[in-house]
């Protein structure tokens, strides 16, 4: 990789995940590698259903009852003597229970369902950090109240025991990512955390996110179908298709010199405020495939206009090395 | 808060007078009186009663007088707590009531909280744990106990009981006690004649209550902050407990309120095989014999209980969903 980076906090190698159903098996994640340094911003990238959010909840062990981890590690704080495969540790344990919301916080997309209505936001928040944190519960409401002034929550002191319905959505948020920051925890994930809010409150919430992530030094893994928001905030880039990764490149690159035919796809469908008026904003043919009907070779192949007849159809090209910029393409494997 | 709940009391005073006028018209629907009912009995045991003799009783008891000024003689009269007499017993309507009352809502209350205890629990077990042996388990014996008739049941229970363990069964206290006055003997003599109505009565709520908990819990499972809670790092037990179990008591407590006519309605039968001192049985002859003052005392009063009942159910409501008890401060 070209810029100097932050210590190395987690790494994900070859992770698959399958899922239950009545109708057999489904692949969801498929060899998913990533990696997360202190101080960085990984973007996942993809459309719906390509395995984002399957990633995020793999690595906290949080699947549905459905969902098995079929395969690969997940290793928090890897090459260290504290290394540790989150895959093998049972999911309920406690030394699991630590990692969630201790070292990997969680920041989810609806900040409309994704509290409980039944609890005011203190209580929610103080739950978190007394998970983690040996406090009395005084000690955790002053710590709960401070968290919610941090994250830029007018009146925190009244706001602390105020329910979740009475709060916008944009402060909601807010909250969530208080909650998610409750213990500290050195890495964290955003699931679309501004899919939900309307776009002045999304840029602010995404400011604070990046100036949270700066002055804390924290691994942000930021999952989002929207390239503007990666444009925004990240320092490298994964693009996912039916659970596999497809493109791994710095952020600058990616919008530079695209190397995958959908990352190039993907970007062409942004819309552009140079366009002409009337023009028709470019889509990608076809939809993405179920994944239980995968399609041969290259699972993008029926909707790639540079597919190469006989080969893309035929043969699988090889997955994209851990921690360097590159993409799941013959095209890419011709020219290298 | 304090306007919701005057609303909800004002309605409720509404709703009982609604309910006494109804009771009145409902009573006095079927052709004939209590007198006729009366004469038509005697009749049957060979006995004859004159014109006079029958005038005589229904100017003792009203019964000449237009619906209304009978339902306004009543009604006057209930106000200052005098619910009239009962032609059927000869003796005033309270004192025919009398402790049943207080029975009825024993066994009906412990089988109430026999069916939440053990509902509930299973409930929750049978969600969590969907699909699994122990919850197919549950279904099939909630299944069971909702196709078999209380009575059923009752009848027996009280083989076994009388055949192998050699209980008194049937009736609510044993011979010594049962003209007996109150006192502390007596009351465990009570306590220890409660369980086996109650388990009856439950089983069928339980049955019924254990599908309610599971369909919502299964529900609330599914719920995106249940996410948010297993991210923080709580254990399982706790997140389930404390999140979507909450969410899925809800109709619980709003279901309060209809319970208790249920269970008196639905142990008239039982009531009878087990030879309980309750209203239900009451309730039945007095209807039979056309006695309204009787039934309908008896009808108001559980009209009353379920407004009662549904008041409980609001303030509970308030208490453990903050929606309702914030409404028009959010």
């Amino acid at each position: 990789m070209v810029e100097s980076m932050g210590r190395h906090v987690l790494s994900v190698r070859d992770l698959a995940v399958e899922f239950g159903g009545d109708r057999g098996t489904l692949r969801a994640l498929d060899g998913v590698s990533l990696d997360l340094h202190a101080g960085r911003v990984l973007g996942v990238v993809g459309e719906s259903g390509c395995g984002k959010s399957v990633t995020a909840r793999a690595i906290l062990g949080i699947l549905d009852r459905a969902g098995k981890v079929t395969g690969g590690q997940v290793l928090l704080d890897p090459g260290t003597s504290s290394q540790q495969d989150l895959v093998a540790l049972d999911p309920n344990s406690q030394t699991m229970r630590g990692v969630r919301g201790g070292r990997i916080g969680l920041i989810f997309q609806e900040p409309m369902t994704a509290l409980s209505v039944h609890y005011t936001v203190g209580n929610q928040i103080v739950e978190a950090i007394r998970a983690h944190r040996e406090l009395s519960k005084a000690d955790a409401r002053n710590r709960a109240i401070e968290l919610l002034g941090e994250v830029g929550i007018p009146r925190p002191e009244s706001r602390v025991d105020a329910y979740p319905f009475q709060l916008s959505g944009g402060l909601r948020q807010r909250v969530g990512i208080a909650m998610a920051l409750a213990a500290d925890p050195q890495i964290l994930i955003a699931d679309e955390p501004t899919t939900a809010l309307d776009v002045t409150t999304q840029a602010q919430v995404l400011a604070l996110l990046r100036r949270l992530q700066r002055d804390k030094g924290i691994a942000l893994m930021l999952i989002t179908h929207d390239m503007g928001v990666i444009a925004q905030m990240a320092d490298d880039v994964a693009v996912m298709y039916l659970g596999r990764i497809a493109e791994f490149s710095p952020v600058r690159d990616l919008f530079a010199r695209p190397r995958h035919p959908y990352t190039r796809a993907l970007l062409r469908s942004v819309p552009s405020i140079r366009a002409e008026p009337r023009d028709r904003l470019a889509t990608i043919g076809g939809t993405v495939p179920h994944p239980g009907a995968r399609p041969s070779g290259c699972a993008f192949h029926p909707r790639c206009p540079e597919v190469i007849a006989g080969r893309c159809d035929q043969s699988a090209p090889r997955p994209v090395p851990p921690l360097e910029a590159g993409a799941a393409c013959f095209l890419n494997e011709g020219a290298a | 808060m304090l306007i919701y709940l005057a609303r909800r009391l004002v309605l409720a005073a509404i709703t009982c007078i609604a309910i006494s006028i109804l009771t009145f018209i409902i009573i006095r629907l079927p052709p004939g009186d209590f007198v006729d009912a009366y004469i038509a009995n005697l009749a049957s045991n060979g006995s004859v009663v004159s014109a006079d003799q029958a005038q005589a009783m229904r100017r003792e008891y009203g019964l000449d007088q237009p619906v209304i000024i009978q339902y306004g003689m009543w009604m006057s009269r209930v106000v200052v707590g005098d619910f009239g007499v009962s032609m059927m017993w000869r003796r005033p309507v309270t004192e025919v009531i009398g402790d049943r009352l207080w029975l009825t809502m024993a066994v009906s209350f412990s089988a109430l909280f026999l069916t939440w205890t053990i509902a509930l629990p299973i409930g929750i077990y049978s969600a969590v744990r969907q699909y699994s042996l122990g919850d197919y388990a549950a279904t099939l014996l909630g299944f069971i106990g909702l196709a078999i008739p209380n009575f059923l049941l009752a009848l027996i229970l009280m083989y076994l009981g009388f055949r192998y363990l050699g209980l008194s069964v049937g009736g609510l206290f044993s011979p010594e006690f049962s003209q007996a006055p109150w006192s502390m003997a007596k009351a465990w003599d009570l306590a220890k004649h409660v369980p086996l109505p109650a388990c009856v009565l439950a089983l069928a709520g339980t049955a019924h209550q254990i599908r309610i908990m599971r369909a919502n819990l299964l529900d609330e499972l599914r719920r995106p902050y249940v996410v948010t809670a297993r991210a923080k790092g709580i254990s399982e037990l706790h997140t389930v407990l404390k999140y979507p179990v909450r969410a899925a008591l809800n109709p619980f407590a709003s279901s309060i309120a209809y319970l208790f006519p249920y269970l008196v309605s639905g142990s008239i039968i039982v009531s009878l095989v087990l030879g309980l001192p309750t209203v239900g049985p009451l309730l039945l002859q007095a209807l039979v014999a056309q006695d309204m003052f009787l039934a309908g005392t008896i009808v108001l009063l559980l009209g009353i209980m379920t407004v009662i009942g549904t008041l409980v159910s609001d303030l509970l409501l308030m208490w453990i969903e903050p929606r309702i008890r914030l409404q028009g401060r959010a």
